[in-house]
């Protein structure tokens, strides 16, 4: 097989991988919730109400094609495709497996970071092409808040990059052969779960979209399937960003006895779990107090976390 | 003069004299009250006005008064907020609820409801009393009006009313203590023509509207637009309600330079017809085996085919049509051939009374100005049947009088019982002549009954007596001399007085006696003005317009020079008698006719296209004042319904007159009206269809209107949108504007606490006077100032009896001689069956008793009527009524001849 | 900080109790009797119509779905000529219910009203009225009313005195 018939190959499987994963873990979610709400959530329709995502996607795909008159038009249709785009290609760059990865960049880590600061734009354009005030305040709650939290991601991720030694992520993998970086990098894995939270805009950091006050935030004035590319981005961003933990912290594919793709899936599932038993148990903050929780802790504690790695690799090299 | 009154410790100022309860509504103040009404002013009977007065700053315990009995004096201080005077109304509506019954759901008040609106307002919840509920029998009070007695507060507002203001005697109060009953001393028909207004005036459920009782729905229910009457020339301002495609009720609509408070029955209750089976609906075509339907387009596609095939075509419009309706007929069919619609006697004399307007420097007073002049002469017309509110106004005229007495000793106009008592039998001094009684002889100071010449010559003889270069009045009589020297007299010292007259008589004579007397009363310098009553509710409009008559439309037919006839909202039957309508309509090949209601006339039409009534169309009408005021649609016309102009223009637009395409909106067609001479006021008549209040239409639906989900469910459960008015700035829907439009665009009175007609309260400048922005229509006839005062040349000679030949004169009434409004049931069951009128004298002579059937024969004409006996009607003459179903047409006066079918020739 | 874990531990332990979901359609649940669903015209006790068509719930319902019309029949009782509930509108808010003066209209326990056709959701009053007094016996509108009615003379309400003879003079 060349190279070429190769990468398209990983390419479809990780997409496929990849959506469907996303689809199936709104399912995943809803059964979680109610699980942890004392509820059954969607059971009816298929075994376990497995097809609920199914009949969810028909009638979305359905549900007519919206753009309300007084919104810019061309934007507003971009913006959904935004998000989607750079989620997507965030995948780009995650190794699965050895091996299975679309392209192992030796800036891996640079791109991650790169492409999730676009996904701004995708908010802020939605926000503002809708021409409403939710979306606006929507849009510019998001800018602000992915803004911030992108600056302690960066700066959380780069003890392992420092320990390390390198930006690709297969690099970041092999050096987590004896010991994850989870123990000795958690400050960073912390500041960088919590900044993954805050990207994904996912409850409890979900201010973006805070129903309670906002009706949906940026995507009040959206439905049908430009919505679904919001709802679908936001489930992609999640897989994307427990995907870079349990690369970044966990090993990657690393552990016995399994294949190291179910590994690494079992790993990230766990992860994306986590997510849920978040937004279930808790409140959402207000929001300068997330600003200022984002300001005035996790920007020193990642600064110290550099630091002290730095001191410490120095010192042990020297 | 101003005066300072603190109210609650805050400084207000008011006018000085005027009752503190007016002044404090005035202010926006929510006072409750019963006794009191705008219109009848203040008797102190109910006690629920009280307010507490403190003698000066430091007094603190202060006394209850009744606010609508003080007047308000320099410096006054009072307070409505005091615990005291609060728990004292309180206590009023406390007992007043003692006996009231648990009726509120099934009585036809509830949502408008006076009481209602004041027992929240001085939070009264719970009867507390243990003792039993007194109850009343109810009566039978003819057609229009319910009485439900259970529910009165014994206001007395009703009696106060019906008695002084309309001039009725057949209610009273009987019994005593907390007895009291209001009603008639037997059931039957209410006898005043303006009994519906105790609908209005009553403030509880105890006289409601019987009609709307045959279709109920509440105030919050109506859809409602601002209307004018149609029944008269007089043009009052009407509200009239809709619910579920049917009109449901006419409401007065306040103008204090027209109808006031007021309506007459005939407005009130006409609008039935609306609702008549007899409406057309659908476009017919007379084929073979009678009428059928045929669709819009193809009427449209074959009247245009005959318009545009070179045929010669005629209209006919119609004194009761909108000028738009009018104005579109004369474009389609070119000036030149256009005829409105009424016989050459009527044209003459409506031209005469419009000359007499414009000509002279005399002015014609509104309403409003008859109701404060001080004294009258009424010469030839029976107000009391062809303007009824005139008729009501001349009755505030004769009050005047009492209030000028009463003045004399320091006593306010609005202290209305003691006026009543010091003015005893006073009463402004009035004039009437006409051919036979009226219902307004009871104020007349003196009366004449003589033929319409006799009258016209006692006006002559008038003007004479005030002017000595008035012309002489040859052969007259000594008692007409001291007659007229006597009405000299006291219009000489009058300072406001009017003259009424009108076209009722049939006689251009009459009409020119009004003008002379006038024109006499100028000269000597008096204010005089000059009400001429006309046939219908446009023939001013229609006058304006210009035209021909129906004589010169049948000499076109006559030469040949007719294909198509379209006629407009006109039964010629109604006009003309049957075989001279026959001619007309049998010398043209091709008939059009738009109009309402199924008549004589739309049964011979070729095509017959259905038009929307004054409830389903916008359009101008002209009051026998001058005054253009706009009718606005209530409900979007049904089905295959428009308005006539709409059709003209489909015509006229499908045969290639293609300017008539600019024509969009109502708008439009009054843009290209108001280019005409002497029209050019309509335009003003209300906002335009671009008008905004706040950037908001005007919607017709209250704000609670109800069931809008479901109304139509029944049909489709999908909810169609609401009808969109591109024609005015009023919405066929609940959202819009809530504060108050001008004038002309008020859908209805509502305020926040106020939900029965006293809402109006909110919408006046000073409780009981103009409404903010002032009044609605514009005059568009107003005299030259300084046009030199001119009389009559011709004097008629004196009316002999002679044997054998009789004058048949018009006798008019108020239910059955108006085409419309005869077919409301209640209208058709008080109007009078067909009869012929005759003196007792003249009975006598000839052997005719009361209902004896007796042959009269005008011209070629002969019906055969049953004799009524009228006393006061002149010898020799004969009373047939006008316009009554039953009876021939025959233009009047004109000599006639009588023969008694049982007994000998007379 | 440690209450962030013990709240997590806590939704934690959550998803080991009890269900609280009834599985609807297996097993129905029992509704109080002032739920508000499915909504009836009732009946006074001598079995009249006890709608007097007063227009009180259709002027209070927030999404206007009650038309009705007013009549009287030949015994003078006021009555809907038709009464009419678009249940594709409703949210059974009960407002009507506290509205109506007389207790005609009611909200039921009844909740399975769904139906392929939104047409069919349109209620006339032959749907609605139901022979029984619902949830309030005893009141009889009429009994307290001042209306006569036939079989009613006026002053035979509760608590009413015989009519007065007006052209009787006694105190
Ligand atoms: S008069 Fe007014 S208060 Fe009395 S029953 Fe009728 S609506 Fe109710
Ligand atoms: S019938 Fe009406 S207006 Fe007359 S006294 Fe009674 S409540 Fe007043
Ligand atoms: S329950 Fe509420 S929404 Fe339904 S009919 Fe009654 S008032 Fe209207
Ligand atoms: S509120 Fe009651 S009595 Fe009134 S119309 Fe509605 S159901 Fe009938
Ligand atoms: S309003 Fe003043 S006493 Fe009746």
């Amino acid at each position: 097989m060349s190279d070429t018939a190769r990468s398209l190959v990983t390419i479809f499987a990780v997409l496929l991988g990849a959506l469907t994963l996303a689809g199936g873990f709104i399912w995943v979610e809803r059964r979680l919730l109610a699980l942890f709400q004392e509820r059954w959530g969607p059971n009816r329709l298929g075994p376990l109400g497995l097809f609920q995502g199914v009949a969810d996607m028909i009638k979305i795909f359905m549900k007519e094609d919206w753009v309300p008159p007084f919104a810019d038009k061309p934007v507003f249709v971009l913006a959904p495709m935004l998000i989607m785009v750079t989620t997507l290609a965030s995948l780009a760059i995650i190794a699965f497996a050895p091996g299975l990865v679309v392209a192992d960049l030796n800036i891996g880590v640079l791109f991650f970071l790169a492409m999730s600061s676009l996904g701004v734009y995708s908010v802020a354009l939605a926000g503002w092409a809708s021409n409403s005030k939710y979306a606006l305040l929507g849009g510019m709650r998001a800018v602000a808040q992915m803004l911030s939290y992108e600056v302690f991601m960066g700066l959380s991720l780069m003890g392992v990059v420092m320990m390390a030694g390198s930006f690709r992520l297969t690099d970041i993998v092999a050096a987590q052969k004896s010991l994850w970086f989870c123990i000795p990098q958690l400050p960073g894995l912390a500041v960088f779960f919590i900044a993954g939270v805050a990207e994904t805009h996912r409850s409890p950091l979900d201010l973006p979209e805070a129903e309670n006050e906002l009706v949906a935030g940026y995507h009040t004035e959206y439905s049908g399937m430009k919505f679904a590319l919001f709802l679908l981005g936001e489930y992609v961003g999640m897989t994307v960003v427990s995907a870079m933990i349990v690369t970044l912290f966990f090993g990657g594919w690393a552990g016995p006895l399994l294949p190291p793709v179910v590994w690494f899936l079992v790993k990230t599932l766990f992860l994306m779990c986590l997510f849920i038993w978040l937004r279930a148990s808790f409140p959402r903050p207000r929001y300068d107090q997330l600003m200022l929780f984002g300001w005035k802790v996790l920007l020193p504690v990642s600064l110290l976390n550099l630091a002290v790695t730095g001191a410490v690799l120095l010192v042990r090299g020297a | 003069m101003v005066a300072t009154l603190h109210i609650d410790g805050a400084a207000y100022s008011v006018k000085e004299g005027q009752n503190l309860l007016q002044a404090c509504l005035s202010l926006g103040f929510n006072l409750p009250y019963f006794c009191w009404h705008p219109a009848m002013h203040s008797v102190g009977a109910c006690r629920q006005c009280a307010v507490k007065q403190f003698k000066d700053e430091k007094d603190t315990r202060g006394k209850i008064i009744m606010s609508c009995m003080t007047p308000a004096t320099e410096g006054m201080r009072i307070s409505i907020e005091d615990p005291e005077a609060r728990a004292f109304r309180a206590g009023v509506i406390e007992a007043l609820m003692v006996n009231h019954p648990h009726d509120c759901p099934v009585c036809d008040e509830g949502g408008e409801c006076h009481l209602q609106d004041m027992t929240v307002m001085t939070g009264h919840v719970c009867r507390r009393a243990r003792v039993r509920k007194r109850t009343h029998r109810n009566q039978d009070m003819g057609p229009f009006v319910n009485h439900e007695m259970n529910r009165c507060i014994a206001c007395y507002r009703c009696v106060r009313y019906y008695r002084e203001l309309a001039g009725g005697r057949d209610l009273d109060v009987f019994g005593w203590h907390h007895h009291v009953y209001f009603g008639r001393q037997v059931d039957g028909p209410l006898e005043s023509e303006f009994s519906g207004n105790l609908v209005e005036v009553c403030p509880t459920g105890v006289f409601t509207d019987k009609t709307l009782k045959g279709h109920y729905a509440r105030k919050w229910d109506l859809q409602t637009a601002p209307s004018v009457c149609v029944h008269c020339s007089l043009g009052c301002n009407t509200i009239p309600g809709e619910r579920y495609g049917e009109l449901r009720r006419v409401r007065n609509r306040f103008n204090e330079e027209v109808n006031g408070y007021f309506l007459c029955d005939r407005g009130r209750y006409g609008y039935e017809y609306e609702n008549s089976d007899l409406r057309l609906r659908h476009p017919l075509r007379l084929g073979a085996e009678g009428p059928r339907p045929i669709p819009s387009a193809e009427a449209v596609s074959y009247v245009a085919g005959l318009l545009r095939n070179g045929g010669r075509v005629l209209g006919i419009g119609s004194p009761r049509a909108s000028l738009e309706g009018n104005f579109a007929l004369r474009a389609l069919v070119g000036a030149g051939r256009f005829f409105i619609g009424w016989p050459e006697r009527e044209r003459a004399l409506v031209t005469t009374a419009l000359r007499l307007l414009r000509e002279g420097a005399i002015r014609t007073p509104c309403l409003r100005e008859v109701r404060e002049a001080d004294a009258a002469l009424a010469l030839g017309e029976d107000v009391s049947n062809t303007a009824p509110m005139l008729a009501f106004a001349l009755r505030q005229c004769a009050m005047q009088r009492k209030i000028k007495v009463a003045a004399a000793f320091g006593i306010a106009p609005w202290d209305s019982d003691a006026v009543r008592l010091v003015g005893q039998d006073e009463k402004s001094p009035i004039f009437i002549a006409t051919p036979c009684g009226t219902r307004l002889d009871d104020i007349a100071t003196r009366l004449w009954r003589a033929a319409p010449e006799e009258i016209a010559r006692l006006g002559f003889a008038v003007a004479k007596a005030l002017d000595p270069d008035a012309p002489e009045v040859p052969d007259l009589s000594d008692e007409a001399k001291s007659s007229a020297r006597d009405i000299a007299a006291a219009l000489r010292e009058a300072e406001r007085p009017v003259v009424v007259s009108g076209t009722g008589a049939g006689s251009p004579a009459v009409l020119e006696a009004a003008g002379a007397v006038a024109a006499a009363l100028r000269r000597l310098g008096r204010n005089v003005q000059l009400s001429l009553v006309l046939p219908e509710c446009n023939s001013a409009g229609a006058a304006l317009l210009g035209g021909g008559s129906l004589a010169g439309a049948l000499s076109e037919v006559r030469k040949g020079q007719v294909d198509t006839l379209i006629i407009l909202e006109n039964d010629l039957y109604r006009r003309l008698n049957a075989e001279a309508a026959d001619a007309l309509l049998a010398g043209v090949k091709h008939l059009m006719v738009l109009d309402h209601l199924a008549n004589a006339t739309t049964a011979r039409a070729e095509v017959a296209l259905p038009c929307a009534t004054f409830a389903e169309s916008e359009g101008t009408l002209v009051s026998q004042e001058g005054r253009a005021q706009r009718f606005f649609a209530v409900h979007p016309a049904r089905g295959e319904v428009r308005e006539s102009w709409r059709w003209l223009r489909e015509i006229g637009m499908a045969a290639g007159q293609s300017e008539m395409a600019a024509w969009q909106t109502t708008d439009d067609l009054i843009q290209t009206l108001s280019q005409e001479p002497g029209l050019s006021g309509v335009k003003e008549a209300a906002p335009g269809r671009e008008f905004r209040a706040a950037g908001q239409k005007i919607p017709r639906q209250p704000h609670r209107y109800s069931g809008r989900t479901a109304m139509g469910a029944d049909v489709s459960v999908h909810e169609p949108p609401p009808p969109e008015d591109r024609d005015s700035p009023l919405a066929f829907s609940m959202e819009g504007y809530q504060g108050q439009p001008p004038a002309a665009l008020v859908p209805r009175y509502w305020a926040p606490g106020w939900n029965s007609d006293h809402a109006l309260n909110k919408f006046q400048g000073e409780v009981g006077g103009a409404v903010r922005g002032g009044p609605a229509g514009v005059r568009l006839i107003e005299p030259a100032a300084d046009a030199p005062a001119r009389y009559a040349a011709e004097i008629p000679p004196p009316f002999q009896p002679a044997e054998g030949q009789w004058l048949v004169v018009a006798l008019h009434h108020v239910f059955g001689s108006e085409e419309l409004s005869a077919h409301t049931p209640g209208v058709a069951q008080l109007a009078p069956r067909p009869y012929l009128g005759l003196s007792p004298e003249d009975a006598q002579r000839c052997g005719v008793g009361e209902g004896d059937p007796v042959e009269l024969a005008v011209g070629s004409s002969v019906q055969q009527l049953p004799a009524r006996i009228i006393p006061g009607l002149p010898r020799g003459l004969l009373g047939l009524p006008a316009g009554l179903a039953g009876v021939k047409v025959v233009e009047l006066p004109a000599g006639g001849r009588v023969r008694s079918v049982t007994g000998g020739p007379p | 900080m440690f209450s962030l874990f013990k709240g997590l531990w806590i939704v934690l332990r959550h998803a080991f109790v009890k269900r609280v979901t009834v599985e609807y359609p297996e097993k129905k649940p029992v509704l109080p009797p002032r739920c508000r669903g499915r909504i009836i015209l009732s009946r006074d006790p001598d079995g009249g119509e006890r709608c007097v068509a007063c227009h009180l719930c259709s002027a209070v319902c927030p999404v206007a779905c009650i038309a009705l019309q007013a009549a009287e029949d030949a015994h003078g009782r006021r009555y809907p000529k038709f009464f009419r509930i678009n249940f594709s509108r409703c949210i059974f808010c009960g407002l009507c219910e506290e509205a109506c003066p007389t207790y005609a209209i009611q909200l039921t326990p009844g909740v399975e009203m769904g139906e392929y056709k939104r047409q069919h959701l349109v209620y006339e009053k032959e749907d609605l009225l139901i022979s029984g007094v619902g949830k309030y016996p005893g009141y009889n509108f009429y009994r307290v009313a001042g209306l006569q009615i036939e079989g009613k003379d006026k002053g035979a309400a509760e608590n009413e005195q015989p009519p007065v003879d007006v052209r009787d003079l006694m105190p």
